[in-house]
């Protein structure tokens, strides 16, 4: 047995499964997001520790866009087979094939449309809190955005009508037909993620880590080649080697170039790294100075 | 073996920070001086705001717009709510609560300073201690910040004059000492030219004190956190009701105060029903012994019945069970109140019905006075008297931050319209 103070980590550890509680005694039917990436990974540590030996008060759901990196789905479904929990997925699919969701073509991004499938579970399954992990760091907007953070019945955010959020006693009160998105992980960093699944031994998909990849080079990014995106006129492939930082829509998650294969070669160049996580990694946040933002009050995560 | 480390009451690893000031007294230079020595600022931010302050007919990089977060605020030109930013040292890792300066201001600063260690107060070198300095000192004394920092800031526009700092100190000291402010560091500084916020600078040297960041990295928050009376709101009751777990009842929450050792003997609030404690289980396995802010899950030797809500505390240092107290309350909702309404309070993990009883007073934020007023408006902060349908377990807020504070809630809108402070119950000391 060694001393260890109590660390940032132990702080923001316990700060997110006390939020995990609130929601599971107050609202009435939650569900946890997952994706298969780092920080939904967390989340579901974090409930483990808020909820075991008992089992997870909420099924997990996955929106599913069908453009997602084939790795990233064989890693969701193991870890949900290992954790013995219920996973829900809803895809994208769906939506296009019911007329919910037009789009342009086959291989545009399909980012901004999760919310219009996301939206329709909501209303399938009569949600009333979805816990997400989003974190405030990640972009201007989300810094402003609430640990619970209320969403009308359209499913939009209004930023300048945000409830007050005191201490830590949380507003859990909804109308039917409204909802919660609930962030627990608001107040980490990027590199606390990688921490805290340094310290918690958490595995992760393999495209964290570096590995060989095939590439093209694209306004600001990498992206990489696959049946969604083809080289255009002019543009040469190249065999590089690679980490992604996100786990998104393969159409528009650029990785970036990195020779960090274990987790603390992650954590060393996150510590040193100088490009934000969706600077670095979303075309789609790119778009504009304020893309988050708008898609939020559409009804986005 | 078990795995698990002990972990100490040293608590080193974060500590969250409230900036009081207006943009006119260099709070975002501030902000940015600290994010941008402290390497916090990436490039592509860096970029984005060069670009916008491009944009805007400006030159070099305005450092306020990194705080200036959405499409709605820079249209207008202005800073809606509380913002949150993230940097991180050897030493600490920082969470700064970044609230506005206008006329929302009362209610953006106690929500910023709700979960705060400490407040930077920020004084413009040339202006001296202001009404606005007195407000926001008022509002981190009524909020309870265990930490206070008065940064003389614009040194450089007043030569550097040791002087001009002394007298600042000695006006905002006199005022402090009214408002049972404890704790409350003074620092010379630039913001602009950097002098004493992170590093020292060459024109300063007749101050002998920390720069704010070695105060930041330094100041010692352990005892932010009551450490002698254990309270332990249950938040969630776990019954798996498994084979093997047939009859296992965890009771699940956060220690909010003090702490539990396996065997203490404890009382169940509001029933007063008594037990001893089994066992203290974290995910990794049981442990000896347990504090706040971990969140755990308790057993206890005897079969009780123990809901969400109650609390459990040590046999001997039980809290006030009550159904009529008296609060601070800062009225966030532009809806006033009304007496003749019920509204809701959640406590802890209580929620319960509530009227407003009497508007003894309310208190002007710029000068301390006591005024008799029969209505209250948003961002006003009075003194009330309120009446709960089922008893709330609770402390006085200056004895014990986390279980004398509480949000009271409109039923109808379902908005957060007050955050209110428990005062001592009358006759106690």
């Amino acid at each position: 047995m060694s001393n260890h103070p109590f660390s940032h980590l132990d702080a923001l550890e316990s700060e997110a499964i006390h939020i995990m509680r609130e929601v599971a005694a107050e609202c009435a039917n939650p569900v946890l997001l997952f994706s298969g990436g780092k920080d939904s990974i967390v989340l579901l540590r974090l409930a483990e520790k808020a909820f075991r030996p008992g089992r997870f008060p909420f099924p997990l759901m996955h929106i599913d866009t069908e453009h997602n990196f084939p790795e990233v789905i064989a890693f969701r479904d193991h870890r949900v087979k290992e954790l013995g929990e219920r996973l829900i997925v809803r895809s994208m699919e769906d939506s296009i094939k019911k007329g919910r969701v037009v789009l342009r073509s086959e291989t545009q991004s399909r980012n901004a449309f999760q919310s219009v499938t996301l939206l329709d579970a909501i209303a399938e399954f009569k949600f009333d809190a979805c816990i997400g992990g989003a974190r405030r760091d990640e972009e201007k907007a989300r810094a402003k955005e609430r640990i619970f953070s209320f969403r009308d019945e359209f499913g939009q955010w209004d930023p300048k009508n945000q409830r007050p959020e005191l201490w830590d006693i949380y507003n859990t009160r909804t109308h039917p037909g409204e909802n919660i998105r609930v962030f627990p992980i608001s107040n980490w960093t990027e590199l606390d993620v990688w921490e805290y699944i340094a310290r918690e031994k958490l595995e992760v998909p393999e495209i964290y880590f570096a590995h060989t990849r095939e590439v093209i080079r694209r306004a600001a990014g990498l992206l990489p080649v696959s049946h969604l995106v083809q080289p255009q006129a002019g543009e040469k492939v190249e065999r590089i080697v690679v980490r992604f930082r996100t786990v998104g829509d393969m159409s528009c998650t650029c990785p970036v170039e990195s020779d960090a294969a274990t987790v603390e070669e992650i954590i060393a160049e996150t510590a040193m790294t100088r490009i934000t996580e969706r600077g670095a990694t979303r075309m789609d946040d790119q778009t504009s100075e304020a893309s988050m933002e708008l898609r939020k009050k559409e009804g986005y995560f | 073996m078990s795995a698990i480390e002990k972990i100490s009451l040293d608590q080193t690893g974060l500590l969250r920070f409230i900036t009081a000031g207006s943009v006119d007294d260099g709070k975002s230079t501030l902000i940015g001086r600290l994010l941008h020595d402290s390497k916090s600022i990436f490039e592509d931010q860096l970029t984005s705001i060069t670009n916008t302050t491009r944009k805007r007919g400006a030159e070099g990089v305005d450092l306020s717009l990194l705080t200036d977060g959405l499409q709605a605020e820079r249209e207008q030109g202005i800073t809606i709510d509380v913002a949150y930013r993230y940097f991180a040292t050897p030493k600490r890792k920082f969470i700064i609560a970044d609230t506005p300066g206008h006329e929302q201001y009362t209610r953006n600063m106690v929500t910023g300073a709700s979960t705060a260690n400490l407040a930077i107060i920020l004084i413009d070198a040339r202006k001296g201690v202001l009404t606005q300095s007195r407000r926001h000192a008022y509002l981190a004394s009524l909020v309870g910040i265990p930490h206070l920092v008065v940064a003389v800031n614009k040194m450089d526009l007043v030569d550097y004059s040791r002087a001009v700092f002394e007298k600042i100190c000695s006006d905002f000291s006199a005022f402090a000492e009214k408002l049972n402010l404890r704790n409350i560091a003074y620092i010379p500084m630039s913001a602009l030219n950097g002098d004493m916020v992170v590093e020292r600078g060459d024109h300063l040297n007749w101050y002998q004190g920390a720069t704010l960041m070695d105060l930041l990295e330094t100041v010692s928050i352990e005892d932010d956190i009551n450490r002698e009376d254990f309270r332990f709101p249950v938040q969630w009751v776990c019954r798996p009701q498994t084979k093997e777990l047939h009859d296992f009842r965890g009771y699940m929450g956060r220690i909010e105060s003090g702490s539990v050792r396996t065997g203490d003997a404890v009382t169940v609030l509001p029933s007063g029903l008594s037990s001893r404690i089994k066992e203290i289980l974290v995910y990794e396995g049981p442990v000896d012994e347990a504090f706040a802010p971990q969140s755990v899950t308790l057993t206890i030797e005897d079969h009780l019945d123990i809901s969400r809500g109650d609390m459990l505390v040590k046999i001997g240092d039980t809290p006030q069970v009550t159904k009529a107290f008296d609060a601070m309350l800062c009225w966030l909702s532009e809806q006033p109140p009304d007496l003749n309404r019920k509204y809701l309070i959640k406590q802890t993990a209580r929620v319960v019905k509530s009227v407003i009883s009497r508007i003894d007073y309310r208190v002007d934020v710029n000068t301390m006075a006591q005024e008799a007023v029969n209505a209250l408006k948003m961002n006003d902060i009075a003194h009330v008297g309120l009446k709960v349908q089922l008893p709330l377990v609770c402390d006085d807020y200056a004895g014990n931050r986390a279980t004398g504070c509480f949000i009271i809630i409109d039923e109808s809108s379902n908005n957060t319209v007050a955050a209110g402070m428990i005062l001592p119950a009358e006759g106690s000391a």
